[in-house]
């Protein structure tokens, strides 16, 4: 009895990805990146901050998307920074996902004031525009390690995913079962963990995803205006560079498109999933799948 | 003889199920008279509600109708286009659904809804439309002021008649009713019922009834089809029915009704589970529960032939002819 | 006479409606009194308002009583109810769909309420247990309905459920709030019977909360007619329903849907409205809106009740009690 819920899951999963053709793409296109972030030393071919390259070189085969105007190679460069990248996705997503299903459970189940008090709160970070806090905080920090970002991203992030799991908290409290729960005299640790959070097993995946995908675009953006360390590999730092170096207009477009493009590749595998996870969570989302076409015989 | 205002052959419904279609509706034929009211009794899963949306034409995926025809006066509406159909809708034919909570819309008053339905179905001026929304309304006993109310604001009962009066609106010749009392409390139900028939005493319309519960519709409905695995096995007048039931599965039922009067005696109920829909049994359906079931019960699937306007799907009742 | 199981004295439970600053309270129980004996089965009984289901909440233990005393095997409950009367009163929830979790296994509840109740029996034992407890209530085989999803079973399987589950905890008293409501009127009769076997062979009472006179003619030994809050009439099942003396009752009655009866037994019964909502309630009887034989002293003052005989009481003015 104790762990058949996870294997079910887990089963399920597999099943789910093969059949919802969005959800497969989304997991293939992680996964390469996942592989990627995980071991950047198969896929650089050269070292990505050595400046001995022949700068703002076009394409070739030793080179497949140029070099920078610093004379590095472009696409180990791009490589070598997805791991920061995917990094802060993974993270940031764990994080926040974390703390929206703390204070929106809580808030929920706890109601009265409790609920009054957690739902000001998520309501005003909500509220509060997310890009220039994102600045104002990175800027006051100061220092821009990895970490930095990470908790200006979390502080901005969770306040979204806290509401919506709230909601659905709401929505389940009232079902028998957990007055069921109550009833036979389980502790409210008990009901929270095993009878309430379970059911939500799929909007908080959803939530988790949609929480990883804007941790990649804001830090690339928080990279691109300068406020991320400039001198660690990422697509953000990238951009921020051939910026810099006007890349587009020096003849070098490829210096900006690539960590781009890499960043798209990631948020739409996310996005993804993030879909394939909604329409499980609600199943009135769901594709229509292709309807036979006899009609009635008279 | 006048025409039929309904005439149902050999309707069939399929349902897309991962494991395969499920023949929720297996062939059921039926005529309604002009004004007659008919009940269709059975539990849940047996297509009762399926069968109800498949003559209104209302069915969506995963459900298709497949076989069989559908004649409202005449007219088989499963060869009409939506924009014929629309024609007929709410003119002809209107639906009172289950739950009146759920069919009416929450953020409209009551008055709302009513002039939608009319303008929707009718080229009316406000006056009209007006005019027409007090007239139903009263029909079912409710206070004219209720036009501006929104259905929170009403009781259950007030709910179910306001969905009554809607389907009122254009004098339909039909109205299709998916258990409309179930939501309601024993009082409110009666009350409904009975305001069921007296509109339908002064208005003549016709009433397709669909329910689980077949002590509601008793002192109402003119005749009673029970349904079974998506299948009509007895049909015939109420009364007859009840007093007399010949099906095997139709006694089981009536058994099952513990009564406030009479003796006290023990229940049991019937033993067992509707079949699969995906895979039912090759002979009758309802062999595998019925304590009567013969070989030839098992392998052949009965008809459902009427005798002096009762009609019995049963071997043993209408035994099979073998040439 | 022995020791009722439970005694419940003019207990109200009240609620605050209306939103922030209104002053408006819902009187759900208004001043009920009665008693459940061993082994019996007590039948409340009332539409939708009459504060059927407020009253085996507050009972399970899910809010406390606004007022009045709650008597449990003899002892006086406080606010807080203890896990041990959780344990031998517990409750049997109304939707079949709504009352199991459907991401758990089904055994999986059955075996928290020997875990937390039955605390004497280890592992093995707690298996072997939960097996008895849903072949009792007639789902076989044990074993393998345990291992399903609540949605590999039927309605009537859940509900079947609910009360293996009541019974793990060892109950004296089962609070069974409407079990059969949302089933299939054929379906109903195997609960209803199984209800009746555990009155019969285990000695458990059951408090059972129903709209449905004739399902409470078939298992209750007493009923308790509620309206509006209150308690307008109680007796033995069979003096209820060959006498009914209050006109709320003999309402019910006429009304209670029954395919025996002839077609002329539809009496003409005009229904003169719906259960009111009762917040912030003055003195009266509650029924007086819609009843046939109301009189003034009914609007002014609340009828008490008052004893027809040893059984059977009433709370109306136009009964004769002399």
């Amino acid at each position: 009895m104790k762990r058949p819920h996870l294997l079910r899951s887990a089963a399920s999963a597999g099943r789910f990805l093969r059949r919802d053709k969005k959800a497969l793409i989304g997991s293939i296109i992680l996964f390469v990146l996942l592989v990627i972030a995980a071991f950047p030393s198969w896929f650089t071919p050269d070292d990505p901050a050595a400046e001995v390259y022949n700068p703002g070189a076009g394409l070739s085969w030793a080179h497949p998307l140029g070099t920078t105007s610093f004379g590095q190679d472009v696409f180990s460069q791009v490589m070598a920074g997805t791991r920061q990248s995917v990094m802060i996705a993974l993270v940031v997503g764990f994080l926040c996902t974390i703390l929206s299903v703390a204070v929106g459970v809580t808030a929920a189940y706890a109601g009265g004031l409790i609920d009054d008090t957690l739902s000001l709160v998520t309501d005003v970070i909500l509220v509060i525009p997310t890009f220039p806090l994102i600045i104002v905080i990175a800027a006051y920090t100061k220092s821009a390690s990895f970490w930095t970002i990470v908790f200006v991203l979390v502080v901005t992030g969770w306040s979204y995913g806290a509401r919506q799991l709230r909601v659905q908290a709401l929505s389940l409290r009232n079902r028998d079962y957990l007055l069921a729960a109550r009833a036979r005299g389980e502790s409210s640790w008990y009901i929270i963990s095993v009878e309430l959070i379970p059911p939500m097993t799929s909007l908080i995946v959803a939530n988790f995803l949609g929480a990883a995908l804007y941790a990649v675009l804001a830090a690339a953006g928080l990279q691109f205006v300068g406020l991320g360390n400039v001198n660690t590999e990422s697509w953000g730092t990238m951009l921020y560079w051939a910026q810099n170096n006007e890349a587009l207009s020096a003849g070098l477009p490829l210096w900006a498109l690539a960590p781009g493009i890499m960043i798209a590749i990631l948020g739409s595998a996310l996005a993804l999933l993030n879909y394939a996870f909604d329409e499980v969570s609600n199943p009135a989302l769901r594709p229509v799948a292709g309807r036979r076409r006899r009609k009635a015989v008279a | 003889m006048s025409t039929p205002v309904l005439e149902v052959r050999d309707l069939r419904v399929e349902y897309s199920t991962p494991a395969g279609p499920a023949e929720a509706v297996a062939g059921v034929s039926f005529d309604l008279a002009p004004g007659e009211f008919l009940a269709i009794v059975g539990e849940s899963g047996c297509g009762k509600s399926t069968l109800l949306f498949s003559i209104a034409q209302l069915l969506t995926y995963p459900a298709e109708t497949v076989g069989g025809s559908v004649k409202f006066d005449g007219v088989d509406l499963t060869t009409l286009s939506p924009e014929e159909l629309r024609q007929h809708r709410w003119r002809d034919i209107s639906v009172v659904m289950q739950s009146a909570m759920n069919a009416l819309n929450p953020t409209l008053s009551i008055g709302a809804q009513l002039a939608d339905a009319c303008r929707a179905h009718t080229d009316w001026d406000d006056e009209k439309i007006a005019q027409r929304s007090a007239e139903v309304l009263e029909m079912v006993s409710i206070d004219v002021t209720h036009l501006k109310s929104f259905p929170f604001q009403l009781s259950g009962g007030m709910r179910q008649r306001a969905m009554i009066a809607m389907a009122l609106l254009l004098e339909p010749k039909l109205i299709i009713m998916d258990e409309p009392t179930s939501a309601l409390d024993v009082v409110a139900q009666r009350s409904l019922m009975r305001q069921v028939e007296n509109l339908r005493r002064e208005l003549g319309f016709a009433v397709l009834f669909v329910t689980h519960d077949m002590s509601v519709v008793s002192h109402f409905s003119d005749r009673l089809a029970v349904m079974y695995a998506g299948e009509i096995v007895e049909l015939g007048t109420t009364r007859e029915v009840f007093d007399r039931p010949r099906h095997p599965y139709s006694s089981g039922l009536m058994d099952a009704f513990p009564s406030i009067v009479g003796a006290m005696k023990e229940l049991t109920g019937i033993a067992g589970n509707p079949p699969s829909l995906v895979d039912p049994p090759q002979g009758c359906l309802f062999a595998p529960r019925c304590h009567f079931a013969t070989d030839e019960c098992r392998e052949f699937r009965p008809e459902l032939i009427s005798v002096e306007g009762h009609a019995v799907r049963c071997h043993l009742v209408n035994p099979r002819v073998v040439t | 006479m022995t020791d009722a199981v439970l005694k419940v004295d003019k207990m109200s439970r009240y609620f605050r409606v209306g939103g922030f600053r209104s002053s408006g309270t819902l009187h759900a129980t208004d001043e009920v009194s009665f008693e459940v004996a061993p082994s019996e089965i007590v039948a409340l009984v009332g539409e939708s308002g009459s504060g059927k289901s407020t009253i085996a909440r507050v009972l399970a233990g899910l809010y406390p009583p606004t007022s009045g005393t709650i008597t449990f095997e003899g002892e006086v409950q406080g606010r807080r109810t203890s896990r041990k009367v959780r344990g031998r009163m517990p409750m049997v929830f109304q939707d079949p769909f709504g009352s199991i979790n459907p991401v758990l296994r089904v055994g999986h509840s059955l075996q928290r309420s020997l875990k937390l109740h039955r605390p004497e029996l280890d592992r093995a034992a707690r298996d072997v247990e939960a097996v008895a407890l849903v072949e009792r209530v007639g789902l076989l085989p044990g074993a393998e309905v345990l291992h399903r999803y609540p949605h590999e079973l039927s309605g009537g399987q859940r509900q079947r459920l609910g009360f293996a589950q009541a019974l793990a905890s060892r109950p004296s008293l089962i609070l069974a709030d409407e079990p059969v409501s949302m089933l299939d009127v054929s379906i109903r009769i195997g609960l209803l019977n199984v209800m009746k076997g555990l009155r019969d062979q285990e000695h458990v009472s059951l408090l059972y909360i129903t709209h449905d006179l004739a399902s409470a003619r078939y298992v209750a030994d007493r009923m308790i007619v509620l309206y509006a809050g209150r308690i307008v009439e109680e007796g033995t099942t069979e003096e209820v329903i060959a006498n009914p003396s209050h006109p709320y009752t003999r309402l019910l009655m006429a009304t209670a849907p029954d395919p025996r009866l002839p077609l002329s037994h539809d009496t003409d019964v005009e229904d003169l409205g719906e259960p009111p909502k009762v917040i912030n309630p003055g003195p009266g009887c509650r029924f007086a809106p819609r009843c046939p034989l109301a009189m003034d002293q009914c609007r002014t003052s609340t009828p008490a009740m008052v004893s027809l005989s040893p059984t059977k009481r009433v709370a109306c003015y136009a009964v004769d009690t002399s």
